[in-house]
């Protein structure tokens, strides 16, 4: 893998000491109003620091001890730092990441075309302008030489060029790149390692992917997710809720003959409201776009991670997918009266100058399973290259006509040579296409030979993932240009939910239409221009990074790696970031049981006694109390910051099951450890006699 | 607490229960059935009454519109019955020749029976004729009622209709909704209801006053009046305004332990059966059932506490040698019902936001006081006034599946339709003003000399009978703690506006909600949604109202009965 992709430790020092630095930075009142739940921490921390500076500045009788009041008054400001510092570091980790790339896009040097086609050159005048990458345009023209790197985001248009793109992708093996076709986009910052290749600028600066990337891991770019939303507007609800209980709590004390100072009423404030997801918030959401990041995947915005995790239909192109790219021959069947040795050795004949890799791997069944080894017959032979209108290939040698081929179309050879195809080859080349496979004639002149079987292959694992999905509830739909017979055969034995065989971009794009008019939320993969449309109409688009330029621009996510099957990762990763969000809103929510129970009681012990046995805790005194909750508050925000980052793990369960055990987790788990931590913290201190 | 008592309990759900499915089911025919039940009998009154008022019933209405119909419709309600309290003494059926009420007693009034509440602040024997009981108050029994079933309707239709082109945008019109509920369900049932409660002894008259002499000698005068017909209204549609002063505590509007079961049972009926109608709507009865399940649970909880609260001595009592507590806290309940009844009625008047009393709340232990005020501060939704606590249910039911839906991984989704930002915004604006209107204005109250000096009470127990107050109002509930005298010009003003904020600009929201529920795509559900029909979501729901509930109120509460229990256990009266 390449440096990017290097895990970093949660605890990486080159990311804590920034971070720390940041955290403090982000005090700043117009920052944190972005956040409103801190927002009135920050609120609370200025207003019980004001009453320590006056109540040490004036002391008076009757107010709480001076001691007391910083204490709440630090560990509020601590409360707001710890999530700042969630924030930070969360940031820090894609910075860490983003930093490799911008140091690599800085130097660029772009020879930018002046005149294309190039007129004759004249001596002297040069067809180049040296430009800085960064001042590359939409639409300019550079040449990129071997040992160069790529200056931006383009298309070939001219030229073909092996190019190193393990910077992007973290894959060492070098990919071809060639005008025209499904091969033509390069990104910035890859390297050319050999040939010459003209490159069609596609992005303005500031566009580029590379861009784009950084931006969106730095949180600099980052817009609130639909989803996201509507959680903040949850979590500010409650905070107006409590606000609303604290405040008017006041006067009814007064009724009741107690005189509740501020800092006990922030303290108690501070404890109800969501501090501990309003302060994780934005970090989950960041460190989602760069988990997806670490899977090489780049999504486009943060509201296509949080739809994939509501998909509900992922289409799966066949090949490379669900199957090995290539077909692969498993047996060889002779026809009646006619000997295996006789039907290998035709096969082979017909198949040594067969570069494809159907052809090869024929050659290799025949050498392993039938001990034929490789013959030398260039010269001797005249071969017969494949084309599409006879549908076969073969060689000619001595006065032999060998020919393989679509069983049809050897069928029709054999009796244009005045032979039969045996009627018993028809139904086991029909028995072959039925299991998924597909059939291949051989003849020899008139004579037919036998078939061979070619197969599929489909790759290991998948029918587990395939499993996976299904219990997350997602469906599956194979999409083959295969007939049905043979689509039908391989999603049986892959165990994927439907197919849509002989697809062609129109059906294609049909059934993405039929899925989403039945309310379903549609991913897949595409690299091919004429998967563009398909790719746009997708809830969820994955490009392959190998893909064209439309492609890329069409889909809402691009896969560097190139893998299609890394869009089940995607589809986790979404998930993981809705999950982690609930489950810490749960868990904030459940805290406030147990910190009721701590700061109450101390609250109004003092006129009313008799309420000591709500003291369930048996904190060793008011003050502890609420000092405790507190701590145990802000403690929380930094304990909680791994899981955050990390993501709740997510299991393939039915959403029942999943529920149920999330909520006994951070819902009961949310009720009992604040009862724990408190009374840890209240032990604490009362051990090193603050209290 | 006894055997007899559980059993009373016992066969009060069971009742409840059985009446579910049948009147559900009658419900979803008359709301949204093809063609509604005795065309021939009240087909011709709908029709005449829509002819009548120039209304299209086949005319479908965005939100914004029903809203406004909805609005205008009880600001008119509350301008008639101002008027008709104001103007009594110069109108007919007044054999007493009661003067007018004055302003900020019928404005207190007219506020408190159009949004069903029926808050009481006036004593009606000696305060309203039997026309402004018959006219101004009673007809409101039936068109608030009417009205809460049109919003659950509403909310109902905007969650569980699958987007067409014919449906748009429309969420059902208002008119329809209130003449139907009217004629085919409130009118119907209150009619045979009455004459079921005369049989029990209730009355039924338009005679002045009778004086009569008892047995001991001495002169009473006994109030009379039309008491059957409202009394079968004032349970059915929840509003639980009594005719007389002692609400269903007087002999003369619920004479019998037959009419007060009947009476209890009539209070759930419809929000009970309500779900029913909903889980049809849904197209899975389950959904519905979920719903009852929940509410029931929340119900029986609050049965016991109570039943058991009373049961026990008196903890400021406890341990006086000299007293005999065996039999439990029997002041201000009465003996024809015992304490089950009496437990049971309070809970369910309390759940339902009727407010009709059987016994006296301000007499209960603080513990069995404090389960009423809960009742009403986990926002009537407990079976719930007819329609709003289906409505406030639901807006539940969207925050709870919110926050669990998250929890499984997916944008989460009800009945197939995505919860957004935009629902989110409408869920908790209706979940803020409920707990904003109570906490401030018994802040208000308890910190200003004409909020305190109504208090019969000091202490704790005072604080408990504002805050129960104010909450009552906004919950829509009208039941007292009655040791407060609200007849003031401060609590009239503040409980009506208490009354008029916590009915309409909740209600407003949950039209909102049905509007931008009403056209979203249905995702079809599968093993990756989140079943809402199962135990498992019927825990979480509980959950969810109990801790939006308990979390908001907890602060107020330990201050009021909560204090109380411990403070008198350890011997501290105020």
């Amino acid at each position: 893998m390449a440096p990017k992709a290097k895990q970093l430790s949660l605890v990486d020092p080159s990311i804590l000491r920034p971070a720390i630095l940041e955290s403090f930075k982000k005090l700043a009142p117009q920052l944190v109003a972005k956040n409103p739940v801190m927002f009135v921490v920050e609120i609370g921390s200025i207003l019980t620091t004001a009453i320590w500076l006056r109540d040490v500045l004036s002391p008076s009788s009757g107010q709480a001890p001076t001691w007391f009041t910083l204490a709440v008054a630090i560990w509020l400001w601590f409360t707001v730092v710890f999530a700042n510092f969630a924030e930070a570091v969360a940031e820090g980790r894609g910075k860490a990441q983003a930093e490799t790339l911008r140091r690599m896009r800085q130097d660029t040097v772009a020879r930018k075309v002046r005149f294309w086609p190039p007129t004759d050159d004249v001596p002297g005048i040069s067809n180049e302008d040296i430009i800085p990458a960064s001042r590359l345009k939409k639409g300019d023209l550079v040449i990129v030489d071997a040992g160069q790197v790529i200056p931006g985001d383009g298309e070939v248009i001219e030229g073909i060029a092996s190019v190193d793109e393990s910077a992007i992708t973290g894959e060492s093996a070098p990919v071809i790149r060639e005008s025209g076709g499904d091969r033509s986009a390069v990104t910035g910052g890859t390297k050319v390692l050999s040939d010459r290749i003209v490159v069609r600028i596609t992005v303005d600066p500031g566009e580029s992917f590379l861009d784009r990337m950084i931006g969106l891991v730095e949180g600099a770019a980052r817009q609130k997710t639909p989803n996201e939303i509507a959680l903040h507007i949850l979590l500010v609800g409650l905070t107006i809720v409590f606000l609303f209980a604290c405040v008017t709590l006041v006067p009814m004390a007064l009724y009741s003959g107690i005189r509740l100072g501020a800092p006990a009423v922030v303290a108690l404030l501070v404890c109800l409201i969501p501090t501990t997801i309003g302060g994780l918030l934005s970090a989950i959401g960041i460190a989602g776009m760069d988990r997806l990041l670490r899977k090489n995947v780049l999504a486009m915005s943060g509201r296509a991670v949080e739809a994939a995790g509501d998909v509900d239909t992922l289409l799966l192109d066949k090949t490379g997918t669900i199957t090995l790219g290539n077909r692969m021959a498993t047996e060889i069947l002779p026809a009646p009266g006619v000997r295996v040795e006789e039907l290998a050795d035709a096969a082979q004949l017909a198949s040594l100058a067969d570069e494809t890799p159907e052809g090869r791997s024929i050659v290799v069944l025949l050498k392993e399973k039938h001990q034929l080894r490789g013959r030398e017959t260039r010269g001797i032979a005249h071969f017969i290259p494949f084309s599409a209108q006879t549908r076969m290939s073969g060689c000619d040698l001595d006065q032999r006509h060998v020919r393989k081929g679509a069983v049809d179309a050897v069928g029709d050879y054999v009796k244009s040579q005045g032979g039969q195809m045996p009627e018993e080859m028809v139904q086991t080349a029909w028995k072959i296409a039925d299991a998924g496979g597909t059939p291949l004639a051989v003849a020899d002149g008139a004579r037919f030979l036998g078939l061979i079987h070619l197969k599929d292959m489909v790759k290991g694992g998948i029918a587990e993932r395939f499993a996976r999905f299904r219990a997350m509830g997602i469906r599956t739909v194979m999409i083959t240009g295969d007939n049905p017979r043979t689509a039908a055969a391989i999603a049986r034995e892959s165990g994927v939910d439907d197919f849509l065989a002989q697809a062609t971009p129109e059906t294609k794009m049909q059934l993405i239409k039929d899925e989403q008019g039945k309310g379903k939320l549609v991913a897949m993969t595409g690299d091919g221009t004429n998967d563009a449309p398909a790719l746009a109409q997708a809830d969820v688009g994955v490009a392959m990074n190998t893909g064209t330029q439309a492609a890329k621009e069409a889909g809402n996510m691009v896969d560097l790696d190139s893998d299609p099957t890394k869009l089940l990762e995607v589809v986790e990763v979404g998930k993981q970031l809705l999950m982690t969000r609930g489950t810490l809103t749960t868990f904030s929510i459940a805290n406030d049981v147990a910190k009721y129970f701590a700061i109450l009681p101390a609250l109004f012990v003092g006129v009313f006694p008799e309420l000591a046995p709500l003291n369930v805790m048996r904190l060793a005194s008011p003050y502890s109390a609420i000092l405790s909750a507190v701590v145990f508050n802000a403690i929380i925000i930094i304990l909680l910051i791994p899981l955050a980052l990390r993501g709740v793990r997510y299991r393939p369960l039915g959403a029942a099951a999943l529920l149920r055990r999330s909520l006994l987790i951070y819902g009961v788990g949310g009720v009992i450890a604040p009862f724990v931590g408190i009374k840890i913290i209240d032990l604490g201190l009362a051990a090193i006699g603050l209290v | 607490m006894t055997a007899i008592g559980w059993v009373q309990i016992v066969l009060f759900f069971a009742v409840v229960l059985a009446l579910t499915k049948p009147l559900g089911a009658y419900m979803f025919r008359v709301f949204e059935g093809e063609r509604q039940p005795l065309p021939r009998v009240f087909g011709r009154i709908e029709r005449f009454t829509y002819r009548l008022c120039g209304v299209d019933p086949a005319q479908g209405q965005t939100w914004p519109v029903y809203a406004f119909s909805l609005l205008a419709f009880s600001f008119l309600g509350v301008l008639v019955t101002y008027g008709i309290e104001r103007l009594q003494h110069v109108l007919p059926l007044n054999p007493q020749h009661l003067a007018a009420v004055e302003p900020a007693l019928a404005f207190n009034t007219a506020a408190s029976f159009t949004t069903n509440t029926n808050w009481q602040a006036y004593v009606p024997e000696t305060t309203v004729s039997y026309l402004t009981q018959m006219a101004g108050l009673a007809w409101h029994n039936f068109t608030s009622a009417a009205a809460g079933i049109a919003v659950a309707l509403v909310i109902a239709r905007g969650l569980t209709r699958k987007a067409g082109p014919l449906a748009g945008k429309t969420i059902g019109n208002f008119w329809v909704d209130l003449v139907r509920s009217t004629i085919y369900v409130l009118l119907p049932i209150s009619f045979f209801y009455a004459l079921f409660l005369v049989s029990q002894g209730v009355l039924q008259n338009l005679l002045p006053y009778r004086e009569v002499t008892t047995l001991e000698g001495v002169k009473q005068v006994l109030a009379m009046g039309p008491v059957a017909s409202q009394e079968a209204i004032k349970m059915l549609g929840t509003n639980g305004g009594g005719f007389f002063n002692a609400n269903s505590a007087h002999p003369f509007e619920n004479p019998t332990p037959l009419s007060n079961f009947v009476q209890m049972v009539s209070i759930f009926a419809i929000p009970s059966a309500l779900t029913w109608t909903y889980g049809r709507m849904a197209r899975d009865q389950r959904q519905g059932w979920a719903l009852w399940a929940a509410m029931a649970v929340l119900c029986i909880a609050g049965v016991v506490t109570l039943y058991w609260a009373e049961a026990h001595d008196n903890p400021a009592l406890h341990g006086l040698a000299q007293l005999q507590q065996g039999c439990g806290n029997f002041e201000g309940k009465e003996t024809r019902f015992g304490l089950s009844a009496s437990a049971l009625f309070a809970t369910v008047t309390t759940d339902a936001s009727c407010g009709a009393v059987n016994a006296m709340h301000d007499s209960f232990t603080p513990l069995g006081g404090l389960v009423p005020l809960l009742n009403i501060q986990l926002g009537e939704v407990i079976f719930g006034g007819v329609g709003a606590g289906m409505y406030g249910m639901l807006i539940f039911v969207v925050l709870t599946v919110f926050i669990a839906g998250l929890m499984v991984g997916r944008t989460p989704e009800y009945l197939g339709k995505k919860i957004e930002a935009r629902e989110m915004k409408l869920a908790m604006l209706y979940v803020l003003i409920f707990p904003l209107l109570i906490l401030s204005f018994t802040a208000w109250a308890l910190v200003v000399p004409y909020g305190v000096s109504s208090l019969n009470n000091a202490g704790p127990h005072g604080l408990s009978e504002i805050l129960y107050a104010f909450s009552s109002g906004a919950g829509n509930n009208g039941s007292a703690f009655a040791g407060l005298n609200a007849n003031t010009p401060f609590y009239n003003l503040a409980l009506a506006a208490d009354m008029l904020v916590g009915r309409f600009l909740m209600m407003i929201p949950a039209i909102a909600m049905a509007g931008s529920m009403v056209d979203k795509k249905v995702t079809p559900a599968g093993p990756g949604t989140f079943p809402t029909n199962g135990s498992l979501f019927v825990g979480l729901l509980v959950s969810v109202v109990l801790i939006v509930g308990a979390l908001t109120f907890f602060p107020a509460l330990s201050l009021g009965p909560v204090v109380e229990h411990f403070a008198a256990g350890a011997g501290r009266v105020f």
